[in-house]
């Protein structure tokens, strides 16, 4: 299975075993822009796979009162770059309701998943990746796969997770790699990063599809015999300190790197508290490679905006050198 | 699409430069702002409404559905002859090639896209009477806030093909050289506000500007229909509830939209009051060049639909009629139309794109400091590593 077949069929597994699960988005119905979709209306019926109007508050807040009401809500935004009509909703009302009712209310089982991330031409309005306007929201969990296999574990994972979580699927992975994903029914922990490569050098932290950019460099730095340990932090938030910090009391040195620009990004978060928690670990300052502060991305300047293997390979060749 | 006559309060219009300039020549009869929005309350039942001792519910069925308001039928001829606009000969054929040569550049851009020549396309066909016949009813000054399938508006404008496709190829030469995806057009010349994504966002920026706009009706929001959309009878009925005019119009229809749009026009620059024009007309075409629409709906019924009612037949079928055009100035035409597109296709495809440390103008008014060590940061890079970025060579070098 491809990534967009994976969360396919973990969207068809929840609608198969949680009698309470529906699925709903603009353009959902006939299978979704992307296909993520694909034949569930026919399987489960028009009541629990449908269309909304175009709507992105109109699509959460509906979630939001599907989950508290105690229904399995799966909410399809179009792009993430779509999100931002229901920053309203997701920030004031999903994050707060456990907390402002004390308890007596919650839409944990609210989902909501969007396509994410550069994909070689989007522009302005299909490249985005808004995870740190998300970051910095308490009482939201994010979500990012790196491929298939982590897809429809960690998909699986936010549907029972008892807090409202986004997951951002990363848009140019959707059809590319199939991976053997097992057909049954799996989670994969939320808030665990996973440590892809052992290093003793550098530790490098990403996650989506800049995982394998990083990948890609640490090949390239280990023909200069220069080893590199490589996490996918896959939960953005609330993110496993204890892995990244356990890593660079290791290595000493850390490259963060994302497609979101620099300034405010995760890699921010990331380096602040490694900074706290392991300065007297650390042998050179924490390098992040990341997009420029201009909006993401610009269209046919993409190859020239996004953190290349180039830019990150740079990045560990000055770590080396400190 | 959305339009605003820069009118009221003209004197706030002057207070800020950019729009200052877009308001000369604009006259309003306006008074304050007060009394303006007292006269706005029209059947203010909150406020002063009859009493009832009955209970009744106000059922939307039971209302009278909005009829379509229609000048040309679809075989060509006029059914009311008074409701034909004057224009000349010369007009009408404008008219006409502006259709048409959009439509022309339509199916050679979408081939482009195809042959992976640009990246991404999107057609307006099937529209193009909404676009062309609302654009002639405004004036040449009047600021436009369009959606991205409204190509047409600026054709009539006189927005040149090489604009259009300059910016499709993000070349140098591209009003926001290269920054956003294809289609995305925008001119200040031609008071037309640059294209974004996103929908409806243009609304309440509209309204800031003026108190004029319409809304189309194409029967998509990529494949969900508008039964499915709107639950009422359409969004020409909302506008009441908003305390607006408004009228529904037959979006394929030339005469039609010219004449809704003159009138409305009159109604936001003479009483102040908002118009909601609803033009009634059909996406013939897939969503963009990512979508196959065959996935949600017939195609034999679009076909079909299009073979009756599409709006460029149906003008010329009048043409025809009214014998300021024949079969062979159509020959003509369709092959001059076709020479056109594909030279500024050819030109346009070799120009260089603008130089990459473009992508860094514009975020703010000037190049802030920490843009500009990004700035130099990427240039130190990409001067280190030259050969690792082969696509350099389609940039023009600053």
């Amino acid at each position: 299975m491809n990534l967009c077949q994976a969360v396919q069929n973990s969207i068809d597994l929840t609608l198969a075993n949680d009698h309470t699960s529906i699925a709903f988005g603009e353009d959902v119905a006939f299978g979704g822009v992307f296909r993520c979709t694909v034949d569930l209306r026919q399987k489960y019926g028009a009541d629990r796979v449908f269309n909304t109007p175009l709507s992105e508050q109109g699509i959460v807040g509906f979630g939001i009162g599907c989950a508290v009401a105690g229904a399995t809500a799966i909410a399809e935004i179009q792009f993430a770059d779509y999100i931002f009509p229901a920053y309203d909703q997701i920030v004031n009302e999903a994050s707060k309701y456990r907390y402002r009712s004390g308890n007596l209310f919650d839409c944990g089982r609210l989902t909501i998943r969007a396509p994410w991330g550069a994909v070689g031409h989007g522009g302005l309005y299909h490249s985005q990746s808004p995870e740190a306007q998300f970051l910095h929201t308490p009482g939201i969990k994010v979500v990012i796969p790196r491929g298939a296999i982590q897809a429809k574990g960690l998909l699986l994972s936010c549907i029972k997770d008892d807090n409202p979580c986004i997951f951002f699927e990363p848009k140019i992975l959707y059809r590319s790699a199939k991976e053997n994903v097992p057909i049954k029914d799996y989670t994969i922990p939320l808030s665990k990063a996973e440590v892809l490569t052992e290093g003793t050098d550098i530790t490098m932290v990403t996650w989506g599809t800049q995982v394998h950019v990083l990948h890609e460099v640490v090949q390239m730095a280990a023909k200069e015999n220069i080893s590199c340990e490589l996490i996918d932090l896959r939960t953005i938030v609330p993110w496993d300190v204890d892995t990244v910090c356990k890593s660079v009391v290791k290595t000493g040195k850390l490259l963060i790197s994302h497609e979101a620009p620099i300034t405010g990004g995760v890699g921010a978060e990331i380096a602040a508290t490694v900074m706290k928690e392991c300065f007297l670990n650390l042998e050179a300052p924490i390098e992040r490679i990341c997009g420029y502060d201009v909006h993401p991305i610009p269209h046919t300047y993409e190859t020239f905006y996004i953190p290349s293997k180039w830019k990150c390979f740079d990045g560990v060749k000055r770590l080396m050198a400190y | 699409m959305l339009y605003g006559t820069p009118l009221v309060p003209y004197k706030h219009c002057v207070k800020h430069d950019k729009f200052g300039k877009r308001c000369q020549g604009t006259t309003t009869t306006n008074t304050s702002s007060d009394q303006s929005s007292h006269k706005m309350m029209f059947n203010s039942g909150h406020i002063k409404g009859p009493i009832s001792h009955q209970l009744k519910f106000i059922y939307p069925e039971d209302q009278p559905a909005i009829p379509i308001y229609r000048v040309l039928e679809p075989e060509g001829h006029v059914i009311n002859e008074s409701e034909t606009p004057e224009f000349t000969d010369e007009h009408i054929i404008k008219l006409y090639k502006d259709m048409t040569l959009l439509n022309v550049m339509d199916q050679v851009l979408y081939e482009s896209q195809r042959q992976g020549r640009i990246s991404f396309y999107m057609t307006n066909t099937g529209e193009e009477a909404t676009h062309v016949g609302s654009a002639a009813a405004l004036n040449p000054k009047d600021l436009i806030y369009g959606q991205y399938r409204e190509a047409g508006v600026l054709m009539y404008r006189g927005f040149k093909l090489h604009e259009f496709i300059d910016q499709c190829f993000g070349n140098a030469h591209a009003s926001c050289k290269g920054i956003q995806m294809p289609i995305h057009y925008g001119s200040r010349n031609l008071n037309f506000v640059t294209i974004s994504s996103t929908v409806a966002t243009q609304m309440p920026q509209a309204v800031g500007s003026a108190y004029a706009f319409k809304r189309r009706n194409n029967g998509y929001a990529i494949s969900t229909s508008t039964i499915e959309q709107y639950r009422g009878d359409g969004i020409a009925s909302r506008a009441p509830g908003y305390g607006m005019i408004t009228i529904r119009v037959d979006g394929n229809d030339l005469f039609a939209v010219y004449n809704a749009t003159k009138a409305a026009r009159e109604l936001t620059v003479n009483k102040s009051r908002p118009v909601l024009i609803e033009a009634m007309t059909l996406r013939v075409g897939h969503h963009s060049t990512s979508d196959d629409s065959s996935a949600y709906r017939s195609i034999d019924d679009i076909r079909s639909r299009d073979q009756k009612y599409n709006p460029i037949v149906r003008f010329r079928k009048y043409m025809y009629k009214r014998g300021c055009w024949d079969a062979e100035k159509e020959e003509n035409w369709t092959k001059e139309s076709q020479r056109m597109v594909m030279q500024e296709v050819k030109q346009s495809e070799k120009m260089k794109r603008a130089p990459i440390s473009t992508m860094f103008e514009n975020v703010f008014d000037k190049i802030e400091p920490h843009l500009q060590r990004q700035m130099k940061e990427m240039n130190d890079h990409i001067r280190q590593n030259h050969d690792h970025y082969p696509t350099l060579s389609f940039y023009e070098q600053r």
